[in-house]
């Protein structure tokens, strides 16, 4: 058997190997100068996610490319949202510098947990085959469990920890079991043999639904969905602030990855079935969402549930690919790339939202609640405007980046016959701005509760107006990005 | 030869006690973790049953990934139980209780 053995193609995983290889430096430049140099490992992990960037853009290559016997794909999609993962994570690395240092968790475990975290990202958006995908997703979610408890003597955070944990490892066995289903009725773990085998129609469909309904569960479960988003809230709500921001940024965008991988690539020929479980899964999200973000007072808490009304709101473009039972090209290109430009929208602005929050703490001081944002406007005109660009654009108040993104969707979904999902969408989107307004009434409105001098270093500074105007801006040239979009859908498998 | 069906059966049926297992318990985190193991086998026994009726190798391959991931996660559920102990001095689901809204 040994002789039949041959090397794989590399070269398409190159930005995973890379990082791989990163992180042992990273590991061993902690061990020798992690109780001098603390700056180093944060640096030398900034490093690598550039390096990985620039690794993605020498190997990008127009034409897909399977590797590691058809397990691993490396294309425009992937290579796009690779770049994204790693804007995120810069993004991520730069806001909470400042807090880690204030609460001494700028530890190299961290920096660590995050590289670990990406690459699972990054296996994850690249992944071909079962096989790869549920590696990728325990790569990153076992790393995201250790980072909500990286804080080890808060109560909050490990509870949050426990919880993420649990329903985390329930949502794995899910997936896995709708995979062994999935597995035994095609014989493939390949996605395009899966794919093959449907068009065929060789596979017992009811076994197939079967294990689809446990797939499309995992999924929902990474999304965030309602009735498998229980752990939103309290994760982001327990979780130290900049790690709330890393789980409700580039996780997003693999989640997304592997919902289009698993559904799209794979399992098209059962889309009849998965559009329906997204529809109900897309409509109560939206609503609960919405509604229950209204009740918070803690801003983190109602970040997480306006998150859920945002995957929401991308699952209505997911959903709306085949039409009457017929898939479109045309039409589903634009659909799916509706659901990524959403995504792509809604990672920009929950790290702007959550760059604000990191922006007003201090040490030993948590700026998590909706009245710490009183009287912001007194304090600093000009990241009152960013908070108030990201609640508008959250919001979807015309002409900034969150508008075109809903817009897109809804258009989407009409255009696939869903014309009452789309109104009552837009319905609740409608109720949904009344707490995104209530911020901005509190930074304008209201007289300042904590008066203290924003200390936030340059760096941060700099990033989250750049963050804002890309927000703002990017609104103003809805069309090349969502061409941006299509041009990586269209170049992939 | 036994047929496919009693190992699909028994694998559901070790699914559905470690599910409810995870949401009836209410009293202790380790037995959380023992169903969350439960759940991960009765996969295993699925992807094996498939593997050999299907006479297709990549799904025993895929059970040994399992296994070696399985190891991983008890590893971290275990550590993150132990932080959690040392903060509530307790291991009871009811005890956490301080998230809430």
């Amino acid at each position: 058997m040994l002789n039949n053995f041959v090397m794989p193609d590399l070269y398409p995983a190159a930005p995973e190997i890379f990082l791989l290889v990163m992180s042992f430096l990273v590991l061993f430049v902690d061990l020798v100068f992690g109780a001098t140099h603390r700056w180093m490992a944060a640096m030398l992990t900034a490093v690598s996610l550039l390096g990985a960037a620039a690794i993605t853009l020498v190997t990008s290559d127009p034409q897909p490319v399977l590797t590691f016997s058809g397990m691993f794909i490396d294309d425009m999609l992937a290579d796009f949202l690779k770049l994204m993962t790693y804007l995120a994570v810069l993004m991520m690395l730069v806001y909470s510098r400042q807090y880690l240092a204030d609460r001494g968790l700028d530890k190299g475990e961290f920096y660590l947990l995050v590289i670990y975290a990406t690459m699972g990202m990054m296996i994850m958006i690249s992944a071909a085959s079962f096989l790869t995908m549920y590696l990728g997703l325990e790569l990153m979610s076992l790393s995201l469990y250790g980072l909500v408890a990286i804080n080890r003597d808060s109560v909050r955070g490990t509870e949050a920890a426990m919880k993420y944990f649990v329903l985390g490892a329930l949502a794995s066995g899910l997936l896995l079991y709708g995979m062994s289903m999935v597995y035994g009725a095609t014989g493939s773990l390949e996605l395009g043999g899966i794919a093959q085998a449907l068009y065929h129609a060789q596979a017992e469909k009811t076994v197939l639904v079967f294990g689809l309904v446990f797939i499309v569960a995992g999924i929902a479960f990474k999304l965030g969905l309602v009735p498998f988003h229980m752990w939103i809230p309290d994760v982001y709500h327990g979780a130290p602030t900049a790690v709330t921001m890393f789980i409700g940024s580039a996780p997003k965008l693999a989640a997304f990855a592997m919902a289009l991988r698993l559904l799209v690539y794979g399992l098209l020929g059962l889309a009849t079935d998965w559009q329906k479980m997204l529809l109900v899964m897309a409509v109560l999200s939206i609503a609960l969402g919405n509604l229950a973000a209204i009740a918070q007072s803690n801003i983190k808490r109602m970040l997480a549930y306006s998150a859920i009304s945002h995957m929401g709101y991308m699952v209505l473009g997911l959903m709306s690919g085949m039409v009457a039972g017929k898939i479109d090209p045309f039409t589903a290109t634009n659909a799916y790339s509706s659901a990524l430009y959403y995504t792509v929208a809604y990672v920009l602005m929950s790290l702007g939202a959550f760059g604000t929050v990191l922006l007003l703490s201090r040490a030993g001081y948590e700026a998590e609640n909706l009245e710490d944002f009183k009287g912001l406007n007194k304090r600093s005109p000009w990241f009152a405007a960013m908070m108030l660009i990201m609640m508008f654009s959250m919001a979807g108040i015309p002409f900034f980046i969150g508008f075109f993104a809903k817009f897109a969707v809804l258009l989407a979904a009409i255009k696939a016959g869903y014309v009452t999902v789309a109104v009552i969408a837009v319905m609740f989107s409608l109720i949904g701005a009344f707490y995104y307004l209530r911020v901005v009434k509190l930074m304008y409105f209201d007289a300042p509760v904590d008066s203290a001098p924003i200390t936030a270093g340059l760096d941060m500074r700099v990033l989250l107006s750049l963050n804002g105007i890309a927000v703002a801006g990017l609104g103003l040239f809805p069309n090349e990005v969502m061409m941006l979009c299509t041009t990586a859908l269209l170049r992939s498998v | 030869m036994i047929p496919l069906s009693h190992y699909l059966i028994l694998a559901a049926i070790l699914f559905v006690i470690s599910v409810i297992g995870i949401f009836l318990n209410r009293k202790n985190l380790i037995v959380l973790l023992m169903a969350i193991e439960l759940m991960l086998l009765a996969v295993n026994l699925n992807f094996v049953a498939f593997s050999h009726y299907l006479n297709d190798l990549s799904g025993q391959l895929f059970v040994f990934f399992i296994l070696v991931v399985a190891a991983a996660e008890s590893g971290i559920g275990l550590a993150i139980l132990v932080v959690l102990f040392r903060n509530l001095q307790s291991i009871d689901v009811e005890d956490l209780d301080s998230l809430k809204g």
